[in-house]
């Protein structure tokens, strides 16, 4: 026999994913492996002779290159000595400075920092997260790619995001030769977007390094490491041929980041039996020995691998956590796709996102995620507005700004116009005013005409052989009238002279100024300080486009025509077909519509009209004293005739009454009001009629939408203050009654 | 004024006076308007190795002593012109290079006055001679 519940669970979207048990051999297990080695470092003579379970005669490759750069032995016996827990507690401890524990990090081997960060919980993880960040201040990086190379498109979405406040923009190519037209449209459209945002171009490195010897990129995040020798290898690196590639890339000043991740030797088949934070540890230990500033990881493309292990979420927030107890910059994933079922991606987004990171994303994939080139986009486009409620939820900045359409409307048209005038300037093939046009309001690039990929790429190729650089780019600007993208450009070609980011977590300012762990530390030691989302910021990332003034959600009732008068204190009735109307303090008064936007006139018809249905006799008063419903129905009841009543509230919600009951029973409560037709209401009258001339009545069929709250809970709370507003305290009832329609 | 790498980082915000192009043109000079005059060639348009090395110093003072050591060996490789520093990189990859080659491009590093990247790939190449990942000569 199967369940029909669980056959409903098999169609939900997590249902697509495979969950498996661990299988250390193969390196599924995420933290604390069986086979993960002991901590040791055994150092005769100042050298290391034995790390991990590893005589010095069998270190690898990795092993070799973190004893001769990663380790200082200086802190090593200490930082060894001080056990698991206690280090795994300090890293909690608001009272122990960061510098302290990047300090005793320089000694700790990488079974030993894997041990200790698996010590700690989710939450203990969040907190050693912010404690541990380098640069004081969270940020973000987006993703700018699209499935057609438009130069136009690519400028707009660049534009975007720069104006929405990510720091780091990245782009890739479909087609290699591509790549030098798709820098320019990035570098263009950023710097259109907002001065000094960073841009890459993901190419095979002698590509890239020839972009950025050109000035047409500033930053590069290509840099893959991996936990174990024959991954390193497949790889085709080793630890120093990536380290003397990270000092290459520097010297043509290019910040670089490296590239790590839990699940990559797993997928890649030599795990060694390992666990993946037990590699990663290995793998940040290598980046950190390199001399690189810092490292994109958590996962990264293999997200959804170590997602499938128990303790996959947290043995990546892990991951991030050890990386910056290294003192390294980190781009902390969320870019690749982690799950197909929104709650689950979003959950294990929160672990980066509330502690905040150097950048939370390593790619937010600005434009919709068909157009993400990366395989990325695990939030996209379509997103936005979810990721900043979020952040206005939690009052957290995790990078993103909101921005009006208006606003970015113009600045992605202005974007697609400056890489146009810079397309005509250096003689690149023509981009169109349909393509400005489109790049600027469209929605993917199904919607860009098709350019010519052939001359496109020829003019690539042409491009770099006649040498052109970010200066040029800048000049074609300056000639075009792009004064202000021109100064930008030139901008970013300054940054490169002086070389200020390449300190670690570098970012730069609109006013031009790098803001780095050097001159913008993160000092969080507990509450009050640190970076706190407060003052212009909080207003900034509060104040979403869709965020109405409450006063704007009710519409108003002055000048509007009377719907009732009113005719002095309201006696019982002795009529036993007596039913009374009772109203609400606003209704037909102040206020004018129910909560699902009926007429208060339409519904008292309705009501009156049923009741007459019934058999029975409407009498309408107003109760003023109360705005409960249940009281202005009781005390309509104690008036009636037949001893029963029915109460409106303004917003819409009913109850049948009658005298003898406690107020706070009822015959019937019709509390769903959003969902209520006229047609119901004349149903109500009908029944409050049979219960008047004792009649057998079956209840009105209930109707229920749970979302109704969630939607309308703040016009039930304004439409609810405004009936309050218009109580009289004592107020004896009111007898009311109807004023004929003005004739149309 | 002497520089003083705890405090003057921002370079280009604090001492520009202390930052130049390769050709010498000062900081405050790398202008749009110089540009369009011509008295920049992209060629300009980089950190020379005086100025990694301010950044390696201001790396070392803050505590981070790998960082200091690549920016080092970056201000080494500043004068080493792009092909080469490709091919080196190519040699360093696994099984590329037999160590003879290896101590080849180490000399050629010291030739370009690159000692600490000269002994890295000394360094690399006595591991790789351990683990198997010289070319067979």
């Amino acid at each position: 026999m199967a369940s029909r519940r669980f056959a409903s669970r098999a169609t939900r979207d997590l249902s697509l994913e495979q969950l498996v048990s661990p299988l250390p051999e193969l390196g599924l297990v995420s933290a604390n492996g069986p086979n993960d080695p002991e901590p040791e470092l055994v150092v005769e003579n100042g050298a290391v002779t034995r790390m991990d379970g590893r005589d010095a005669s069998d270190f690898d490759v990795i092993d070799r290159f973190v004893v001769a750069h990663g380790l200082d032995l200086d802190v090593a016996s200490e930082a060894m000595a001080t056990d698991d827990l206690a280090l795994a507690r300090m890293l909690v401890d608001v009272d122990v400075p960061r510098c302290e524990l990047v300090r005793l990090s320089r000694g700790l081997t990488p079974a030993k920092l894997a041990r200790v960060i698996g010590l700690l919980d989710p939450v203990e993880l969040m907190l050693a997260l912010k404690k541990l960040r380098a640069r004081r201040a969270p940020g973000n990086q987006a993703h700018v790619t699209n499935l057609k190379e438009s130069p136009a498109l690519l400028a707009a979405d660049a534009a975007e995001a720069a104006r929405r406040g990510f720091a780091e923009l990245e782009t890739t190519v479909g087609v290699a030769r591509y790549a030098p037209l798709n820098a320019i449209a990035l570098l263009v459209g950023s710097q259109t977007g907002r001065s000094g945002v960073m841009t890459q171009c993901a190419v095979e490195e002698r590509r890239n390094l020839e972009l950025a010897i050109r000035g047409l990129v500033t930053y590069a995040e290509t840099l893959s490491v991996y936990g174990t020798e024959p991954v390193f290898v497949d790889g085709d690196d080793t630890p120093w041929s990536k380290a003397f590639l990270g000092a290459a890339y520097a010297s043509r000043g290019v910040k670089v980041r490296f590239t790590s991740g839990t699940g990559s030797e797993a997928l890649m088949g030599y795990a060694q039996g390992m666990s993946m934070l037990y590699l990663e540890a290995r793998c940040l230990a290598v980046v950190r020995a390199a001399g690189s500033q810092g490292v994109q990881n958590g996962s990264i493309s293999c997200v959804a691998l170590v997602l499938s292990v128990p303790g996959g979420t947290r043995a990546i927030l892990g991951e991030n956590v050890l990386a910056a107890w290294l003192d390294l910059e980190v781009a902390s994933g969320n870019d690749a796709i982690a799950s197909h079922s929104e709650i689950r991606k979003t959950a294990k987004l929160m672990g980066q996102f509330l502690p905040g990171t150097d950048f939370v994303t390593s790619g937010y994939s600005v434009m919709p995620r068909h157009d993400n080139t990366f395989g990325g986009g695990n939030f996209d486009a379509d997103d936005l507005d979810e990721w900043l409620t979020i952040q206005r939820d939690w009052q957290v900045d995790a990078g993103i700004e909101p921005v009006s359409e208006d606003e970015l409307l113009r600045v992605r048209e202005r974007a697609a116009r400056a890489v146009q005038a810079v397309f005509a300037d250096l003689s690149l093939p023509a981009i169109s005013d349909e393509e400005v046009a489109l790049a600027t309001n469209g929605y993917d690039a199904r919607e860009m005409p098709d350019r010519d990929r052939a001359a496109d790429v020829e003019a690539a190729d042409e491009l770099l052989a006649r040498g052109v650089s970010g200066l040029d780019v800048a000049l074609a600007l300056d000639r075009s009238g792009f004064d202000d993208v021109a100064e930008a450009v030139l901008g970013m070609q300054r940054q490169r002279v002086s070389a200020d980011y390449l300190q670690t977590s570098a970012v730069i300012g609109a006013d031009g100024v790098v803001r780095s762990a050097v001159n913008d530390p993160n000092e969080y030691s507990g509450p009050g300080t640190g970076y706190r989302l407060e003052g212009e910021r909080w207003e900034l990332l509060q104040g979403l486009p869709q965020v109405v003034a409450p006063a704007d959600l009710l519409g108003e009732a002055a000048g509007a025509d009377p719907i009732v008068a009113e005719r002095g204190a309201a006696a019982k009735g002795d009529e036993a077909s007596e039913v009374v109307v009772a109203l609400g303090p606003a209704f037909a008064g102040a206020l004018r519509r129910t909560i699902a936007d009926l007429d208060h006139r339409d519904v008292l018809d309705a009501v009156c009209d049923g009741i007459r249905e019934g058999g029975a006799e409407p009498r309408i008063v107003r109760v003023v004293r109360v705005a409960d419903v249940a009281f202005i129905a009781h005390d309509g009841a104690v008036l009636s005739g037949s001893g029963v009543a029915i109460g409106l509230q303004s917003k819409g919600t009913a109850v049948i009454h009658r005298a003898d009951l406690q107020p706070l029973d009822n015959l019937e409560l019709f509390g769903m009001s959003p969902l209520y037709t006229v047609e119901s209401y004349r149903a109500m009258g009908r029944n409050a009629a049979g219960y008047a001339l004792g009649k057998r009545v079956g209840p009105v069929p209930t109707e229920l939408d749970n979302f109704a709250r969630a939607k309308l809970i703040v016009r039930t709370t304004l439409l609810h203050a405004r009936e309050t507003q218009a109580i009289v305290p004592g107020g004896a009832p009111v007898e009311v009654e109807l004023v004929t329609a003005p004739v149309r | 004024m002497p520089f003083d790498p705890t405090s003057d980082y921002p370079l280009g915000a604090r001492r520009p006076d202390l930052v130049t192009t390769p050709g010498g043109v000062p900081l405050g000079d790398v202008t749009l308007a110089a540009a369009r005059e011509g008295a920049l060639g992209p060629h300009e348009i980089r950190a020379t190795p005086r100025t990694l090395r301010l950044q390696a110093e201001v790396a070392r003072a803050a505590g981070r002593t790998q960082l200091a050591e690549n920016l080092e060996r970056a201000a080494e490789l500043a004068a080493v012109p792009d092909d080469l520093l490709l091919e080196i990189y190519t040699a360093l990859r696994p099984r590329r290079a037999t160590a003879e080659e290896l101590e080849e491009w180490a000399a050629q590093l010291d030739g370009f006055d690159a000692p600490t990247t000269a002994a890295f790939v000394r360094e690399a190449s006595a591991a790789y001679a351990e683990r198997g990942l010289l070319a067979h000569g």
